[in-house]
C-alpha cells in the first residue's frame, strides 16, 4: 500500500537535461517541484574525480555510469514475427541513469536540426513530389517551424555555453560556418574548439573537393564561460574521456555543469535519489493525471500527488511509463490504429576508418573529445539531390576525435590479425595513424517499427520490458551505403593507405554500440491521430502530463538529438509558464 | 527623531527589565514594531555572523547546537531564541550587553571566548540595543543546550576570570581620527562586528588573540586561515578594494574562491552584507601593513622535490590550474602569486589536496566547484611535493613542505571525518 | 614502493569515510525519507551537497593468490595469454603484463557473475541479432571452457595438456578454436571461448594497471597512448608531432615520490 504523501505543484520524473531545465524554469515560476531519480546523486569532483575519470576500464567497457540492465533492460526483435528476446548487456546503446542522465556521458556535439526537419513529410512532397516517399515510410512534420524553435535552440546553446561558428546569422551567410544551417539570431556563446591534425587534415581535404566545412558545434567548451543563470564552466582539454564518462573538469556542458548549481539551491526545488517511479496515475475519467507512485530502495511505495506531471526520463522509458500509465492509446502496426509506440527510430551509424602511412603521419588521437572536429553537411538532410537516387535522409559528416581508449579504440587495416605478434605489430603501426570519418544520418519512420510491452519479459518489479520492434528500412539502408561511398572519396583523398568502409548494413542488431540516439514512440504533431503530444509536449489524451525527450522526435535527423531535445524543454517550459499555468487545459485544440 | 525614539525605546526597555523582579517575570522588550530598528539588529546579528555558531545544518537558525572543537574541549553554542526555559526568554538587554562586552552572561556566569566577546566588547551600544531588538522577534524554539562540555578543570567557569584578566580588558571601539570614515566603518567591522581575528589572528597558548600579529594567519580547526592583511606575498596586497570586496561579497573573485570555514562565513554573512561595508572591510584590511617578514627564496627549479611535485602536478594538477598556475577564473584558484599558497603555514594546501573542498555558492556566483579529494592517489611523499611545488613555482617562494606535515593534517582529517 | 603498490598503501583512512557519513555531517538539509530507514535521499534548497568520502577509487589489484582460478586453470590461462600477446621486441607477454591476475580479479567481481545483467529468463535461443542469450556468466564460461580445453587437447594431442604443447602447436589449435573449427564438449563452445578469453586478455593488456594487468603501462607505452592524462591543450595544434610525455596510470608513474 503506497503512503500518500503530502501534494506539489510538479513532479518532474528522471533529473537529467529535460528535467533540470524544465524544474529549474518552472521553480523560476514560483511553483514547488519535486523529482524523482531512479538512479544516484552525481557530482564533479567525487563521481568524476579527475584521478579515476579517465578509467576507460570502469566507464566505457564495463558501463559504470550507464543503467545496470540489472535494474531495467528492453527486449528485441528485428519484425513483428519474431520473438523479441531481452537485451541482456547494453549494446547497441548505452541508456544513462543517475542525476544528470545520459548528459553525464554524453560526447557534446550540439545540432540544430535543419528548417526541412521541422517539415519534412511537407518539404519532401513539395520538392520531389508525394510518390518519393515510400508507402511505409511514416515520416510526418514535426508541427512547428524551425523558427518556432530558434529561441529556444538560442537558450539551449547559451545555456550550455556552445562553442561554434555561425553559418548563417539572421539570413546573412558567414564565412566558416554551416552554410546549410537555418537563420540563427547570433553567435554561438563561445569560438569553435581548436583542432588537432586530422579534423584539419580532412577539413583541407574536404575544401579543395568543393565542400565547406565548418567547426562541429561544441558543448564542451573553448573557452571559460559563465552561462546566463551565473554558473561558471571550465576549458576543455582535449582529454579524450567524454564519451561513456563523466567530465573532470567542469568543461562539458551538463545538468551537473550548467543548471543543477543553480537548481539546488532553490527552496522550492526537492530532489529524491534513488526512487523509481512505478506510474502515473489518472483518476477516475482517465483525462487527468493526480500524481505518480514511486518506489525506494527499501522497497516502500508512494503515492506523490501532483497537479502536473513531467516526464523527462530516458526517452525509453518515457514511452514505457505513459504505456504503463495507459495515457494514449497504444500502435497497433497490423490494424495502423493508435500512436503510442509508433515512429520509433534510430540514428544510421556509419563510418569509414583511413589508415595512413605511420612514418608521414601522426594524428595523436588520444588528444581529442567527443564534440571536437570538423563538419561538412553536403551530404545531409535534403542538402543534395535525392531525385536520382532512390531514397531520402543522409547524414553529418565529420572527423572527431573522439579519444583513443586503447581497449576499445585501436583499429587494424582489414585482413590484419587479431592476436599475436603480427597482430601486435599492426596495432603498434595503426595507433597513431588511423583517423575515423564518420557519417550520423538520419532514421526515418516505418510502419514495422514501433515500441511495445513485451509479454513475457519483466523488470525486478515484475513490469513488463519495452519491447522494441525495429530494423532498417531499405531506404536508410540505401542512403547509408551513398553517403559512405561519399565519405570514403574524402578519406583516399586525404592520403589514407587503405580504407575500411563501414555503412550500417543487414539486420539491426542489438551487439556492436551504434548509437544512443533512439527516438521516437510518442511522436508529437498537430494531429492526435498520428501523434500522442501537441507541439507543445503535451498529451493530447491527459493535458496535465508532458513529456520532454527525444521520444516526441517524429523521426530522427541526420544531425545528433540533444539541442533539439535541449531547445524543446526550454520550449515545453515556457508555454507551461506563460500558457498552461494561466489556463490549465489543452494547448492545442484538436 | 528616530534616535529620540530609539532613546526612549531603550530607556523603557531598561526601565522594565529593571523592574522585572518587582513586578512581573516579564522579558525585556524592545518596541517591536520599530521594523527600522529591528532590520538594523537583523543586519548586526548577520554581519556578527550569529547564525554561524547559535544554529545546526538544517536546524532552526539561533537555536543553538553547533559544537565547536576548542584545543580545550567541546563547546556548545547555546539557543539564543527568546524561548523562556531554554533559549533567553528571561533575559533582559543588559544580560546581552554585558555578555556581548564583557564575556558575563545572565547570572554572572562566565563565558569562554569561543563566544567571540573579545571582539563583541568593541561593539557600539546602538548596534547591542539593535541586535536585542531583533533577536526578541525571533519564534521561540524550545531545545535545551549543554553548552559546556569541557573537561574538568576548564569546564569550571570561574577560572574565566583568571582568564579574562590575563587576556581580555572590556573595551571599546576607538575610531582613528586620522583615517576616512570608510576606513573606520571597515576597522569596526573588522574588529568588532565581522571578529575576523578570531579565526585569522594567531592565538597564544592560552587561546587568546596575539594582538601584534593581528589577521596575518591562523590554524584552526585543519583549517589555516591565511594572512588578511596587505601582506603582498602571504596575505591580499595584491588584491585591490574592488577585488576584495568582490570576494567577500560573492564568495570569488578573479584569483581565489573561499571554501571550508570561510565559505560558511561567506554564504551566511558577508554576502548579505551592504556593498559599502564590505569596501569598507576591503579598505581598512588592505590598509594594514605588517612588518614583512623575510621572504625566503624560492627553491631551485632542479631540487627534487620540485621535479617529483613537478610531475605529480602535471599529470594531476593541470587539467584544472594549468600548467602556468593560473586557474581558470571563478571556477580554478590562481596558484600563482596567491598568499594561500605561499603562507608559512601549508595547512590548508595540504587538506585541499587529501580531501577535496566545495568553494562557496552565492547567488551572484553559484557555481560551487569543489576540488576533488586526491589523498587515496598521492601518497604522503607527493603531496609534499606537488605542494612545494606549487609554493615554489611561477615567483611563489615559501619553505618546502615534508612528508611529515602532511601525514600529521591527514591523522587529523581522519579523526574528524 | 613501485607505482602500482602506490593506491594501496598511499590509502589512509581519509578517504575510508563511508557514503553514510554524508547522513550524519552534511549541512544540506537531507533527510531519510521514513522512519523505516529508506535510503533514497532527499535534498533540497540547500545547495550542491559535499562529502569527500562519497569518493570511489578503484582498488589496486596486487599479484598474489588466485582469487578464483585454480592453479591449474590459471596456468592454462597464463599459457593462452602468452600466446595471444607474446613477447617479443614490442613487448612482455601477456602473462607477464599480469593478463590472467587481471582475468582473475574480474571474474571474482561483478562482472565474473554478470550481476549487473540482465539474467532473468526465460533463456531460450535467439537470432545473432539479439546478442547472447546463453545465461553463462563469464565465471562458468571460464570454469567450463578451461575444462572442455583441457578435455580436448588430452583427447586429441595424445595425452597432452595445453600447456604441454610447444607454442606453434598452441597457436594451431587456438586457430582453430578461433575459426570455429574445434568442438568442445560441454555448454561453452570453443569459438565462443575464445572470444571471451581473447575480449579479456586485450582488456587485461590494455587497461589501466590499476586493475592488474598492462604491467608498468607496457602496452600503453608500445603504442604510445598517455593513459589518465588529463590536458592535451599544449599539443592540441602541434600537428603531427609526436608527444613526448610518458604514460600516467591511475596509481601514478615512477616519476612520482618513491615513499609516502
Amino acid at each position: 500500500m503506497a503512503r500518500k504523501l503530502p501534494r506539489k505543484d510538479v513532479v518532474v520524473i528522471g533529473l537529467g537535461w529535460t528535467g533540470s531545465i524544465i524544474a529549474n524554469e518552472l521553480c523560476d515560476e514560483g511553483l514547488d517541484v519535486v523529482a524523482l531519480e531512479r538512479g544516484p546523486w552525481r557530482d564533479t569532483a567525487t563521481d568524476f574525480n579527475i584521478g579515476y575519470a579517465p578509467d576507460e576500464l570502469r566507464y566505457n567497457v564495463r558501463q559504470e555510469l550507464m543503467l545496470r540492465p540489472a535494474q531495467e533492460t528492453v527486449t528485441a526483435r528485428n519484425n513483428a514475427d519474431q520473438t523479441a528476446l531481452p537485451m541482456r548487456h547494453f549494446g547497441s546503446f548505452h541508456p544513462g541513469n543517475g542525476v544528470g542522465g545520459a548528459g553525464v556521458h554524453w560526447a557534446g556535439i550540439t545540432w540544430r536540426f535543419s528548417p526541412a526537419d521541422f517539415r519534412l513529410r511537407s518539404h519532401y512532397t513539395e520538392r520531389y513530389g508525394a510518390q518519393s516517399i515510400p508507402e511505409d515510410m511514416t515520416i510526418q512534420d514535426w508541427g512547428l517551424t524551425y523558427e518556432d524553435m530558434e529561441p529556444y535552440y538560442d537558450r539551449f546553446e547559451y545555456l550550455a555555453g556552445v562553442s561554434g561558428k555561425a553559418g548563417n546569422l539572421n539570413g546573412q551567410m558567414q564565412e566558416g560556418g554551416n552554410p546549410f544551417e537555418g537563420a540563427r539570431q547570433r553567435e554561438y556563446p563561445n569560438p569553435p574548439m581548436m583542432q588537432t591534425y586530422g579534423p584539419t587534415l580532412f577539413a583541407e581535404t574536404a575544401a579543395k573537393m568543393g565542400y565547406k566545412p565548418f567547426p562541429i558545434p561544441s558543448s564542451l567548451l573553448s573557452r571559460t564561460y559563465t552561462n546566463p543563470l551565473g554558473v561558471t564552466m571550465g576549458q576543455c582539454t582535449f582529454c579524450g574521456f567524454c564519451t561513456n564518462y563523466g567530465c573532470a573538469n567542469y568543461s562539458k556542458a551538463s545538468a551537473q555543469t550548467t543548471v543543477l548549481p543553480v537548481l539546488m539551491r532553490k527552496s522550492n526545488f526537492e530532489l529524491r535519489t534513488l526512487c523509481e517511479v512505478l506510474k502515473v496515475n489518472l483518476d477516475s475519467s482517465g483525462k487527468k493525471a493526480t500524481g505518480v507512485t514511486y518506489i525506494d530502495t527499501s522497497g516502500n511505495e508512494y503515492e506523490q500527488p501532483a497537479d502536473l506531471v513531467i516526464l523527462c526520463a530516458f526517452m525509453l522509458d518515457n514511452v514505457r511509463l505513459m504505456l504503463l500509465s495507459g495515457i494514449g492509446t497504444p500502435y497497433d502496426h497490423r490494424a495502423g490504429t493508435g500512436t503510442l509506440g509508433r515512429n520509433f527510430c534510430y540514428q544510421m551509424a556509419n563510418q569509414v576508418v583511413g589508415f595512413f602511412d605511420p612514418a608521414k603521419y601522426n594524428f595523436n588521437n588520444f588528444i581529442g573529445g567527443g564534440a571536437t572536429g570538423m563538419a561538412i553537411d553536403e551530404f545531409n538532410n535534403d542538402n543534395f539531390d535525392h531525385g536520382p537516387l532512390g531514397f531520402l535522409g543522409g547524414g553529418s559528416t565529420r572527423c572527431a576525435p573522439i579519444g583513443a581508449e586503447p581497449i576499445s579504440r585501436r583499429p587494424t587495416p582489414p585482413g590484419s590479425p587479431t592476436w599475436g605478434s603480427g597482430w601486435k605489430k599492426a596495432v603498434r603501426d595503426s595507433y597513431l595513424s588511423n583517423l575515423s570519418v564518420g557519417c550520423e544520418a538520419s532514421s526515418y519512420a516505418n510502419r514495422g517499427n514501433f515500441l511495445d510491452l513485451d509479454p513475457t519479459y519483466t523488470d525486478r518489479l515484475g513490469r513488463p520490458l519495452m519491447r522494441i520492434t525495429f530494423d532498417f528500412p531499405e531506404n536508410d539502408l540505401k542512403m547509408s551505403d551513398y553517403v559512405t561511398r561519399k565519405v570514403a572519396e574524402i578519406v583516399r583523398a586525404m592520403g589514407a593507405q587503405q580504407i575500411d568502409e563501414n555503412p550500417r548494413t543487414g539486420h539491426w542488431s542489438v551487439v556492436p554500440y551504434q548509437s544512443t540516439h533512439v527516438v521516437g514512440g510518442t511522436a508529437m504533431g498537430m494531429d492526435p491521430s498520428t501523434s500522442v503530444v501537441n507541439p507543445y509536449l503535451q498529451s493530447w489524451d491527459v493535458p496535465n502530463v508532458f513529456t520532454v525527450g527525444a521520444n516526441v522526435f517524429p523521426q530522427n535527423s541526420g544531425y545528433n538529438p540533444t539541442g533539439t531535445v535541449g531547445a524543446l524543454a526550454f520550449r515545453a517550459a515556457d508555454a507551461i509558464r506563460s500558457r498552461y499555468l494561466k489556463s490549465p487545459g489543452p494547448l492545442v485544440h484538436a | 527623531m528616530t534616535r529620540n525614539r530609539l532613546a526612549i525605546a531603550a530607556a523603557a526597555a531598561l526601565l522594565v527589565s529593571a523592574a522585572v523582579p518587582a513586578i512581573l517575570a516579564v522579558p525585556a522588550r524592545a518596541d517591536d514594531q520599530d521594523f527600522g530598528l529591528i532590520e538594523r539588529g537583523r543586519y548586526v546579528a548577520t554581519a556578527a555572523d550569529c547564525v554561524a555558531c547559535h544554529s545546526v545544518p538544517g536546524g532552526k537558525p539561533y537555536a543553538g547546537g553547533t559544537a565547536l572543537q576548542t584545543p580545550f574541549g567541546t563547546l556548545v553554542a547555546p539557543n539564543i531564541t527568546p524561548d523562556r526555559e531554554t533559549g533567553i526568554g528571561n533575559w533582559t538587554e543588559e544580560d546581552l550587553r554585558s555578555t556581548l562586552r564583557e564575556g558575563i552572561g545572565r547570572g554572572g556566569k562566565r563565558l569562554y571566548p569561543a563566544m567571540p566577546y573579545p571582539a563583541y566588547t568593541r561593539m557600539t551600544d546602538d548596534d547591542i540595543h539593535a541586535l536585542w531588538s531583533y533577536l526578541r522577534t525571533l519564534p521561540p524554539v524550545s531545545n535545551a543546550v549543554e553548552a559546556n562540555q569541557l573537561p574538568f578543570p576548564f569546564n569550571i567557569r570561574l577560572l574565566m576570570a583568571g582568564w579574562n584578566l590575563l587576556n581580555f580588558e572590556p573595551s571599546s571601539f576607538k575610531p582613528d581620527p586620522q583615517k576616512s570614515g570608510e576606513w573606520n566603518r571597515g576597522a569596526y567591522l573588522v574588529q568588532a562586528l565581522g571578529h575576523c581575528g578570531t579565526c585569522h589572528t594567531p592565538k597564544s597558548a592560552l587561546g587568546a588573540d596575539d594582538n601584534d600579529r593581528a589577521l596575518q594567519g591562523a590554524n584552526l580547526q585543519a583549517w589555516y586561515a591565511p594572512s588578511i592583511t596587505a601582506d603582498k606575498r602571504q596575505g591580499i596586497g595584491n588584491w585591490s578594494v574592488d577585488q576584495l570586496t568582490a570576494y567577500l561579497k560573492t564568495g570569488a573573485n578573479h584569483q581565489s574562491l573561499a571554501s571550508g570555514p570561510m565559505a560558511e562565513e561567506i554564504q551566511n554573512s558577508s554576502s548579505k552584507m551592504t556593498d559599502a561595508d564590505l569596501k569598507a572591510i576591503a579598505t581598512y584590511l588592505l590598509d594594514q601593513t605588517p612588518s614583512a617578514g623575510k621572504a625566503p627564496g624560492p627553491l631551485a627549479a632542479d631540487d627534487a622535490r620540485m621535479r617529483t611535485g613537478g610531475a605529480v602536478y602535471t599529470d594531476t594538477c593541470m587539467a584544472c590550474h594549468g600548467g602556468d598556475g593560473k586557474g581558470q577564473t571563478f571556477l580554478f584558484p590562481t596558484l600563482a602569486g596567491s598568499g594561500l599558497v605561499q603562507a608559512d603555514d601549508p595547512a590548508t594546501l595540504i587538506r585541499l589536496v587529501l580531501d577535496g573542498s566545495r568553494a562557496v555558492a552565492t547567488d551572484d556566483r553559484p557555481t560551487g566547484p569543489a576540488m576533488p579529494p586526491l589523498g587515496w592517489r598521492l601518497t604522503d611523499a607527493d603531496v609534499a611535493a606537488v605542494v612545494t611545488y606549487i609554493r615554489n613555482s611561477w615567483s611563489n617562494a615559501a619553505p618546502p613542505v615534508s612528508a611529515g606535515d602532511v601525514a600529521k593534517v591527514r591523522k587529523t582529517l581522519a579523526q574528524a571525518n | 614502493m613501485t607505482p602500482s603498490e602506490r593506491l594501496k598503501t598511499g590509502r589512509p583512512s581519509v578517504f575510508h569515510t563511508s557514503r553514510r557519513r554524508f547522513l550524519a555531517t552534511t549541512a544540506m538539509g537531507l533527510v531519510a525519507l521514513s522512519a523505516s530507514g529508506a535510503r533514497a535521499r532527499v535534498l533540497f534548497g540547500t545547495g550542491l551537497p559535499w562529502d569527500s568520502g562519497a569518493i570511489e577509487p578503484p582498488r589496486q589489484v596486487l599479484p598474489g593468490p588466485w582469487i578464483f582460478f585454480t592453479a591449474r586453470e590459471a596456468e592454462l590461462v597464463e599459457a593462452i595469454a602468452e600466446r595471444l600477446i607474446p613477447a617479443d621486441d614490442l613487448s612482455i607477454s601477456g602473462k607477464d603484463a599480469g593478463c590472467a591476475v587481471f582475468i582473475d580479479r574480474q571474474l571474482s567481481g561483478h562482472y565474473g557473475s554478470s550481476e549487473r545483467l540482465y539474467m532473468k529468463g526465460p533463456f531460450q535461443p535467439g537470432l545473432p541479432t539479439q546478442g547472447d542469450q546463453s545465461g553463462l556468466t563469464p565465471a562458468v564460461r571460464y570454469r567450463q571452457g578451461l575444462k572442455a580445453l583441457d578435455a580436448h587437447c588430452r583427447q586429441t594431442m595424445g595425452g597432452k595438456s595445453f600447456t604441454d604443447l610447444s607454442p606453434e602447436q598452441k597457436d594451431q589449435l587456438l586457430t582453430a578454436m578461433e575459426k570455429d573449427e574445434v568442438k568442445f564438449d560441454g555448454p561453452v563452445s570453443a569459438v565462443s571461448f575464445f572470444g571471451q578469453i581473447l575480449q579479456n586478455t586485450m582488456e587485461g593488456f590494455f587497461a589501466d594497471p590499476v586493475y592488474g594487468g598492462n604491467r608498468d603501462m607496457v602496452s600503453w607505452k608500445m603504442i604510445g597512448f598517455p593513459g589518465t592524462r588529463y590536458d592535451y591543450r599544449d599539443h592540441v595544434l602541434k600537428h603531427n608531432q609526436n608527444y613526448t610525455l610518458p604514460p600516467v596510470s591511475i596509481g601514478g608513474r615512477s616519476d612520482w615520490a618513491r615513499k609516502g
